[in-house]
């Protein structure tokens, strides 16, 4: 397929602007070289975005079982609401008085948002989930600060947590300390027992676990935590599997991120914007970035907590996605929130079941939200790997879930349905992933083969990775 | 109550069987009791029309002003239609991050054509997929200059407010101390940056033009920089990169901005796009997601996510940043945005926007306004006003967002999408006003 710089031809343009209705001034020290921008006519244009977005697989397209990041349905209404002039052209430096519908947007979120998670306070600021990890590590390094605790410096992390995890602790100044899981797939809460100390600024947990694992010794592990002087951090990557189930609050949790753009159907937009929004228990809330919303005598108004850690972006977040999860949030309510997080369950344990027929589960017993299976077995008989199922996957039209992840369970396949899904959406998939088993038996090589429908085949990443090509360049 | 649940309480009910459980609750029974919530306190759910009801009456209270005068960092530009047209797309708005780039070539080329015009506007020679906004942009920007013995980043006290306070918060995380450089009539002071830098200099950032809308010397900015073994970092207004020398002209080794001119909604301040460039030098510095050129097996040109040795679910704590999602849909939207205005077009956007700025400019001197710093600016620039709040309040009244009250006086802003006749009557209204 073209670049868009490989088409066009010098001097195609569109009309956009009148001509300008003052005299005309510039820089006196201006740009030297030429802009290398395509000039393309506007069909052309047009043609080839509609050419790109046939090579493109969304959740519009199909099932989209990709572990750990919740691919549900993206509800249209949202979008509409989230284009609403009275939102999408307003300057964020108006005066209060003037936005008071953005401001109530977030104090309505905020209110429902803390009642889901059992949190004292919500902020909108942070952009995604990893910003919300490194903004809630924040809040733990100025807790301990301001109570003259300089020596915690160190974060437990489990080994089964998302990357992000430890690499935003180290961001956030803390070395990581990594806790081993023990054979049933939880935290080896010995081990943990082992770890805490005077130097222990605080643990970050996923509950359920990325093994699709709810962490049956919760309070015990952030007793052990809160015992030693440390802060217990949530990472809301799983909620979808407990909301209005279980609350990070009552388990323990100090502080904990959202992934709006996962539990709460706003769209991933290939890749972002997303929104991670923080919440925190009352002894955090002194410290979150500013400005945070309070009610004032009849309006909304922006107030900065008296010891913030300051801003962590420009602004005041990424207001348009946190408009469509409240939408979602309004939608669902009281009733319809925990009904989500039951049908997650019980789609995903449905999924385990039917796969299990075949494909061996990494840790038995249901699951909540997602499963991992481990193909370690087939590729020792077969030599088909999780990469050559996921491959074979795309040929018949499945988005393949996770791959090689978690790290402690070998050639992993992470499962998550969503609630979304229906029931033959699922027995569809899962009569294909059996079939790609027998497939592996029978005929491996058209597995190493796979994809051979797809606009391109497997693409050289070693090659890609070692001489990097990152822009177009004319020949 | 609405819901998205797929499966009716029938199908549900085979779901059970076949797993041999007999209700949802057996499957969250190991789960402590005391952990179980409640039922919560939340409103029922509503109808997709009682969503609409509500949500719209809370953009009603929101006051859309026709005309825009305000930016410090967020600027009112004309959207083509097709722009919008073309992001709205849902094939892009409901993909994940392309994990599996057969399947995802569209997504992958779109951002590696984005990565190419970012290139293009910078003449930097590697850019990134996209990180939040422009301030943290600026502050990942710092992140990638810190060295071992180089732990101070020194930052123009003419940076946008908001940027100067992300660059500290990450820098609070990561130990690196900050220093201003400070203010001299409304441009960085270059030769107090001279005295304050030292061996242990990581980087120095400039924003271009400044947050009052001056344009710095960053080729001397640049030099003295790289004089001290520091980077020199360029926070840039992409719309005046088109007039302006480049990054790369000017020395820079990573320019940064905030995308959001180039075709992104106002929204209240997001989302945006940080867009990242840099010199082939410190390309594997650069944080986040990165899409590269590849073949495949038949030596079919493809895409795919690429140098991911840098990222977390790599490297974990090793890894660069922790950044995973980052703005894709935005660099889209800029992508197609910059193909539509073109060479021609994104220049004649910059042109309008500086002429339309000094018009403004002269006719508020005319009124006997007094322009605050002298030298040359590009949109934006710093006016006195006396009796500020009342003129605020009749440019309101007229349906105009005024200047954003700064020290001294009014900080203003004209763009492409301001008619000289929406300036003369603004002129008039704070002529009226100041009885000039």
């Amino acid at each position: 397929m073209k670049l868009i710089m490989e088409r066009g031809a010098p001097g195609r343009h569109l009309d956009l602007l009148p001509p300008c209705d003052v005299p005309q001034v510039t820089l006196s020290r201006t740009r030297q070289e030429p802009l290398d921008l395509p000039q393309v006519s506007e069909s052309e244009l047009v043609r080839h975005y509609t050419e790109l977005a046939k090579q493109v697989y969304g959740v519009n397209d199909g099932i989209y079982p990709l572990g750990s990041c919740t691919m549900k349905y993206n509800p249209k209404i949202n979008d509409e609401m989230a284009a609403l002039p009275g939102f999408s052209q307003v300057h964020p430096l108006q005066p209060e008085g003037t936005v008071q519908g953005c401001l109530e947007v977030y104090a309505t979120a905020e209110q429902l948002l803390r009642e889901v998670t059992g949190m004292d306070a919500v902020t909108f600021q942070p952009a995604a989930g990893a910003h919300g990890e490194f903004t809630g590590l924040l809040l733990i390094k100025a807790y301990h600060r301001s109570r003259g605790d300089a020596a915690r410096v160190k974060i437990l992390v489990p080994d089964s947590a998302h990357g992000t995890n430890p690499a935003s602790a180290v961001m956030a100044g803390f070395q990581v300390i990594n806790i081993p899981s023990s054979p049933d797939g939880c935290v080896d809460v010995e081990a943990l027992k082992a770890a805490v100390g005077p130097d222990t600024a605080g643990l970050m947990l996923t509950n359920p676990n990325t093994l699709g694992i709810f962490e049956k010794h919760i309070l015990e592990i952030t007793r052990i935590v809160h015992e030693a002087g440390g802060l217990c951090y949530y990472d809301g990557a799983n909620l979808n599997a407990v909301m209005g189930e279980v609350r990070p609050g009552d388990m323990g949790f100090d502080v904990i991120h959202l992934n709006l753009h996962k539990t709460f159907s706003t769209p991933h937009g290939g890749g972002g914007p997303g929104a991670g929004a923080v919440g925190c228990k009352e002894l955090l809330r002194p410290y979150l970035p500013g400005p945070m919303v309070e009610r004032g005598e009849g309006d909304l108004r922006w107030a900065v907590p008296e010891h913030s850690i300051g801003r962590v972006k420009d602004f005041y977040g990424n207001f348009a996605v946190v408009v469509r999860a409240l939408c979602y949030l309004l939608t669902l309510g009281r009733e319809g929130i925990p009904e989500a997080a039951r049908n997650a369950v019980l789609n995903a344990n449905y999924m385990m079941h039917r796969l299990a027929e075949k494909y061996p589960v990494a840790y038995a017993g249901p699951c909540m939200h997602e499963f991992v299976l481990s193909l370690q077995q087939l590729k020792e008989e077969t030599g088909v790997s999780a990469m050559d199922i996921a491959k074979g996957l795309l040929d018949r039209g499945i988005h393949p879930p996770t791959m090689y992840f978690p790290l402690i369970v070998h050639e992993a396949l992470m499962v998550e349905p969503t609630e979304t899904e229906d029931k033959e959406t699922m027995d569809r998939a899962c009569d294909i992933f059996l079939e790609l088993w027998e497939l592996a038996h029978s005929d491996p090589e058209a597995l190493h083969a796979a994809p051979s429908t797809t606009p391109v085949g497997r693409l050289d990443e070693v090659d890609a990775a070692r001489n990097p090509v990152l822009r177009y360049q004319k020949p | 109550m609405g819901s998205y649940i797929s499966n009716t309480p029938e199908e549900q009910r085979e779901m059970l069987s076949a797993v041999g459980v007999p209700d949802v609750e057996s499957l969250f029974s190991h789960i402590p009791q005391e952990v179980r919530a409640g039922e919560l306190d939340l409103p029922a759910g509503l109808s997709e029309l009682e969503v609409r009801r509500k949500v719209t009456g809370m953009a009603a209270k929101n006051r859309v002003y026709p005309t825009v005068l305000r930016g410090a960092g967020a600027y009112r530009h004309y959207i083509p239609a097709v722009v919008k047209r073309l992001a709205s797309r849902e094939e892009f708005v409901t993909a994940y991050t392309p994990y599996q780039p057969e399947i995802s070539q569209g997504l992958l080329q779109s951002i590696f054509e984005y990565q190419t015009m970012i290139c293009a506007l910078t003449g930097m020679d590697a850019a990134n997929a996209s990180v939040y906004d422009g301030g943290t942009a600026a502050a990942e920007g710092v992140a990638m200059c810190r060295e071992r013995k180089r732990t101070r980043a020194f930052v123009s006290a003419c940076a946008d407010p908001q940027v100067i306070q992300t660059i500290r918060t990450y820098c609070f995380g990561a130990g690196t101390q900050v220093e201003l450089i400070p203010e001299r009539e409304g441009r960085t002071d270059l030769e107090a940056l001279k005295g304050l830098l030292d061996q242990e200099s990581a980087c120095v950032y400039l924003q271009q033009p400044n947050y009052y809308g001056n344009m710095e010397d960053a080729v001397a900015a640049g030099e003295i920089a790289h004089a001290a073994g520091a980077k020199f970092i360029m926070g840039v207004n992409p719309i005046a990169c088109a007039m302006m020398e480049s990054p790369a002209a000017c020395g820079a080794d990573v320019a940064v901005g905030e995308g959001q001119p180039l075709g992104l909604e106002l929204s209240w301040g997001g989302p945006y796009l940080g867009f990242m460039a840099t010199t082939k030098a410190m390309t594997r510095k650069l944080p986040g997601r990165i899409v590269g050129q590849a073949h495949d097996g038949q030596g079919r040109r493809g895409y795919v996510l690429t140098l991911t040795a840098r990222e977390q679910h790599i490297r974990r704590e090793k890894a660069s940043s922790n950044i995973c999602s980052n703005e894709a849909l935005c660099a889209f939207t800029v992508g197609a945005y910059l193909s539509a205005m073109g060479p021609q077009g994104l220049a004649q956007v910059a042109t309008q926007c500086m002429s339309k700025a000094h018009y403004f400019a002269g006719e508020l001197e005319k009124i006997g306004l007094k322009r605050v710093h002298t030298g040359e600016f590009f949109h934006e620039f710093v006016t006195t006003c006396p009796r500020r709040d009342e003129v605020l309040q009749a440019l309101d009244g007229a349906g105009i967002l005024g200047g954003l009250p700064v020290e001294g006086g009014l900080l203003w802003c004209v763009t492409e999408v301001v008619s000289r006749e929406e300036l003369d009557r603004a002129v008039s209204i704070i002529k009226e006003v100041c009885g000039a």
